[in-house]
């Protein structure tokens, strides 16, 4: 049998590099690197001896945890749900100015991490809508956008103030 | 008379290999920009939470990380399941933050930037507060007050 002799075409491999410039300047639009995000706290300062210093009990929200990841807001039962409309609450009705408002956040020894730090998310939640609605009547920008000053300024009217009250055993009466 | 001579015998021709070594070049530039360096062997087992308020961290030089999970597999043997921290390349306990603390300081240069440092907490989501709050509480004593939990977007 005979064979016919093929013919292999040129492949031209001088556009191959635009092919792979192309691709690289796709992916390095097109990925973002990786940075860590977290959710950032100012830990309480640590005393010896703990003061406690008789606040007003309306410029307190009063938010437990214990070990069932169960939560109470003022010593009723609540969902994490409503912590974030609490939050906002507190600050721009029950407190007797938003500046006092203080939550105070306790937890149990056996509270989950991932619970607490949904609670945490509610709370900081709350007070990133003020923020926000505060930036956009003052400045008419979003929050975000505002420069490191002016979001001080924001702040400063409503100060983001948690509580920690060292953990212990605590259960919720039902 | 015809000024372009006409080839005989076409063969294959060779296939230009003049250019993979920029393509190379290309991938391992793409792979160095992308790639995250990681200093240190997370010998713990860790999935973030999730969260909403999140805020990236910045400056990566001012950030030391503190990771608390149940150890992997590899050390389970010696060190058990229950949930452990590590810092830098070691399982330690909460008394000795102060001191790893104290060490990181002494690697930012500038004294001015050392009030800037944050701790970024790495921690499984399944983990109970007693432990996070030792080590807040070794964190609080000595007064290095700022914290990052790290968390994932609930949108991602």
């Amino acid at each position: 049998m005979k064979t016919k002799k093929r013919i292999v075409p040129v492949i031209s491999a001088g556009s191959l590099a635009d092919v792979a410039f192309l691709l690289l300047i796709f992916f390095l639009v097109a990925t973002t690197i990786q940075t860590d995000t977290g959710l950032n706290v100012l830990l309480p300062a640590w005393s010896e001896n703990e003061r406690f210093e008789p606040i007003e009990n309306r410029n307190v929200l009063s938010v437990l945890i214990n070990s069932e990841n169960e939560l109470m807001i003022e010593g009723e039962r609540a969902q994490l749900s409503d912590l974030q409309t609490r939050t906002e609450q507190l600050i721009l009705k029950e407190a007797k100015s938003p500046r006092l408002a203080i939550i105070s956040l306790q937890n149990d020894h056996g509270t989950s991490y991932e619970t607490y730090l949904a609670v945490y998310n509610e709370i900081k939640a709350g007070y990133n809508h003020i923020w926000e609605d505060e930036s956009l009547r003052r400045f008419g920008q979003h929050y975000d956008d505002l420069d490191k000053k002016s979001q001080a300024d924001v702040r400063k009217n409503y100060p983001l103030v948690i509580s920690e009250v060292e953990p212990s055993r605590i259960a919720i009466n039902q | 008379m015809s000024k372009f001579k006409k080839k005989g015998k076409k063969g294959a021709p060779a296939i230009t290999t003049a250019s993979l070594p920029d393509i190379v070049f290309m991938l391992l530039f793409f792979f160095m920009v992308v790639t995250k360096m990681r200093d240190s062997e997370i010998m713990v087992k860790i999935q973030v939470p999730n969260a909403s308020e999140l805020q990236k961290l910045e400056k990566k030089s001012l950030v030391t990380h503190i990771y608390i999970g149940s150890p992997v597999e590899k050390y389970i043997p010696q060190m058990g399941t229950a949930p452990r921290i590590q810092l830098n390349d070691q399982f330690a306990e909460a008394t000795q933050i102060p001191l790893f603390i104290a060490n990181e300081k002494t690697k930012v240069v500038r004294a001015k930037d050392r009030d800037k440092m944050t701790c970024a907490m790495r921690v499984d989501k399944g983990v109970k507060m007693g432990i996070v709050t030792d080590v807040k509480t070794e964190l609080r004593k000595i007064d290095f007050r700022k914290v990052s939990y790290l968390a994932t977007d609930l949108g991602e």
